[in-house]
């Protein structure tokens, strides 16, 4: 076990935590970028869509895991972020312009829909984000002219540097480095927010709303500044998903997605960055999983290919439900309990991450 | 003439969205968590007085079929508290919100297995008649609506106002810890909490059924209901019944007279409109957290 000695401050706040580490991150960095390489056409399609997932979980993981807002919306900014992006890109902005400009607008309306949400906690919050959730539909195809209705809209592919990128062009190399450029700097991004005052502003704010404020944490501003940042990283995943759909209309952004998208931060856990990837993984390849082992079933049954509708979800929310009674804090934080296991062995002792229990008192006067 | 008849028809729904809203409200009074799952209970139940009811089914009879499906919900309800919600017992409230929605999937996923993904109708002896009131023809499942609505709102209020186990319920929302001192039995006080909104859901899901058509989305519909506990407050049961009579409503006039499309908005915009002007329901009952 390696136990660190941190003598300035400077050591405190350091990305990685020492070289070991940094060697390891630096690892699977590469290993990401070669890729394109080790997978066939189709795995890297679902990779890609991973890479996107993970950037929109880190978006939601910024205002759910770290300030402690939870949204049931969060699909109204990957929407609004695709319906930005292909607006612009419609009109000859090139994509290294109108992509930030997707993310910027759609943290802008998460900005000023923090607002109002300022006054709410809890479940008042949940409530309200979930109605924005539900709204974005009628509200996508209301947006005709902008939004192209039922119908939807096409995203053109990009062009950078001289060459035409999307899905499917060269295999969706080219489409997959830019996916895993854009995830890695938002993430440095957010790392060094995380480190900043700022970061621990939402996390102090997270973790009590009244010592925060006590302790002079502006709450009202950095709400407000957590939930533009949060939509800003969703609207940057959404305009990577218009050009990965290529295609699409109001039912990529149903109230489906906003939940499935909370769900993801959950299973992977809540409050730590690793969450956003694992849950993204989850996300992605379980119904993968499901697929080839209703195969497996169909044919060791002897039966025909039956599929079952709505399984996928099924399935999900079981999973999600085993993973709030047996693991709260989600893959990375069962992840860390096996990690110290085997860094203490066998000195684990199985009470060591237990956390204190709240009882309910509440606010209500009757 | 016109006018009326959307009265009563806006009515009879804002009592369905009333009475799953006061499902929500009962939950969260007893234990201040939100059961985001209650429209799926809700179709579930229609599903099984359907199940009870109907000519090819078991074709009970009706009032008896709507009993069993009452009991059947509530022992359901009290089984999922006992078995999931309780061990969150501690947790913070946030947990309870996303294992109910995981819930309502889930029970989504077997109403849909058990009972196919089309609508189908609940067979009940108000179906198609009607009587005249004045200028304005009611159905009998409206008024059935109505009056059911009414009656049930009556006996929550007394209940908890009156009741030794209604104002133990009350204490037990208050501060849980307080009041396992002064002798509520907490756990056993929260799953009946569970049952009874499993049975209220029930008579919403019937209710809702005899109306129209039912089927393993029309679970959705309880989001609707929220909008109607929200302006209501939460946490006050006369506020959801308003609050779901605001909201059917103003959803009946909207789709009449309002342009396509915005209609399905109106309710929700509704509430984001009472939560942004009152943050805390229109009956508000949050005072400033003292530390």
């Amino acid at each position: 076990m390696k136990f660190h000695f941190k003598t300035s401050y400077e050591q405190d706040i350091r990305i990685f935590e020492d070289r070991a580490k940094a060697g390891w991150y630096g690892l699977l960095a590469l290993l990401a970028a070669a890729a394109p390489y080790l997978l066939d056409e189709y795995m890297l399609g679902e990779l890609t869509l991973m890479l996107i997932w993970a950037l929109a979980g880190l978006g939601l993981m910024l205002l759910a895991g770290h300030t402690g807002q939870p949204s049931l919306g969060h699909a109204a900014f990957l929407a609004c972020g695709a319906y930005m992006e292909v607006w612009l890109a419609e009109r000859g902005v090139p994509f290294p312009i109108s992509f930030p400009l997707a993310g910027l607008f759609a943290g802008v309306v998460g900005a000023l829909i923090a607002v109002p949400a300022l006054k709410m906690s809890g479940i008042y919050l949940a409530i309200a984000t979930l109605a924005v959730g539900i709204i974005t539909e009628d509200v996508i195809i209301l947006l005709e002219d902008f939004t192209g209705g039922i119908g939807g809209v096409y995203a053109p592919s990009i062009t950078l540097l001289g060459t035409d990128i999307d899905r499917y062009a060269d295999g969706g190399r080219p489409f997959y480095w830019l996916c895993l450029a854009a995830l890695i700097a938002v993430n440095l991004i957010y790392l060094n927010i995380l480190r900043s005052p700022t970061g621990r502003a939402f996390v102090a704010i997270r973790d009590s709303e009244v010592s925060a404020r006590a302790m002079g944490v502006n709450v009202a501003r950095y709400k407000t500044l957590a939930f533009g940042l949060s939509c800003f990283f969703t609207g940057l995943a959404g305009a990577l998903l218009a050009h990965f759909l290529g295609a699409f209309n109001y039912e990529a952004f149903l109230v489906l997605i906003s939940v499935q998208m909370l769900l993801m931060v959950t299973i992977g856990g809540l409050g730590s960055i690793h969450g956003a990837y694992l849950g993204a993984i989850v996300v992605v390849f379980l119904p993968q999983a499901i697929v080839r082992l209703r195969e497996q079933v169909a044919e060791l049954m002897g039966a025909g290919n039956a599929s079952i509708p709505g399984l996928d979800t099924g399935v999900f929310a079981l999973v999600l439900i085993a993973f709030i009674l047996i693991e709260p804090t989600g893959l990375y934080g069962r992840w860390l309990k096996i990690r110290t296991f085997f860094e203490l062995f066998p000195l684990y002792r199985k009470d060591m991450f237990k956390r204190h229990k709240s009882f309910l008192k509440t606010e209500r006067m009757k | 003439m016109d006018f009326s008849q959307l009265l009563v028809g806006g009515i009879a729904n804002g009592c369905v969205y009333g009475l799953v809203a006061l499902g929500f409200v009962l939950i969260y009074k007893a234990t201040e968590a939100v059961n985001f799952a209650q429209g799926d209970m809700m179709m579930l139940g229609a599903f099984i007085a359907l199940q009870a009811v109907n000519e090819d089914r078991w074709g009970l009879p009706f009032a008896l079929g709507l009993a069993l499906a009452v009991v059947l919900m509530g022992a359901i309800s009290w089984a999922i508290e006992v078995a999931i919600i309780r061990r969150l017992f501690g947790q913070p409230q946030f947990a309870v919100v996303i294992l109910t929605i995981a819930l309502g999937f889930v029970l989504r996923f077997v109403a849909g297995v058990i009972w196919g993904h089309e609508p189908q109708t609940l067979q009940t002896p108000m179906a198609g008649r009607q009587f005249e009131l004045g200028p304005v023809s009611v159905g009998y499942d409206e008024a059935f609506v109505i009056l059911a609505t009414a009656a049930l709102t009556l006996l929550l209020y007394l209940f908890f106002a009156r009741t030794k186990l209604g104002i133990a319920m009350q204490a037990a929302s208050q501060n849980q810890l307080a009041a396992y001192y002064v002798g509520v039995p907490v756990k056993r006080v929260s799953s009946m909490i569970w049952a009874l909104s499993g049975m209220l859901a029930t008579v919403a899901g019937v209710l809702f059924a005899a109306k129209g058509s039912i089927d393993p989305s029309a679970g959705l519909l309880g989001i609707k209901a929220f909008a109607a506990a929200v302006i209501g407050g939460f946490g006050s049961l006369p506020g959801a019944l308003l609050g779901g009579l605001l909201i059917g409503l103003v959803e009946t006039f909207a789709a009449r007279y309002g342009a396509a499309g915005y209609s399905q908005i109106a309710p929700y915009a509704i509430m984001l409109l009472v939560l942004v002007l009152r943050p805390n329901g229109l009956f508000a009952q949050f005072a400033q957290k003292k530390v």
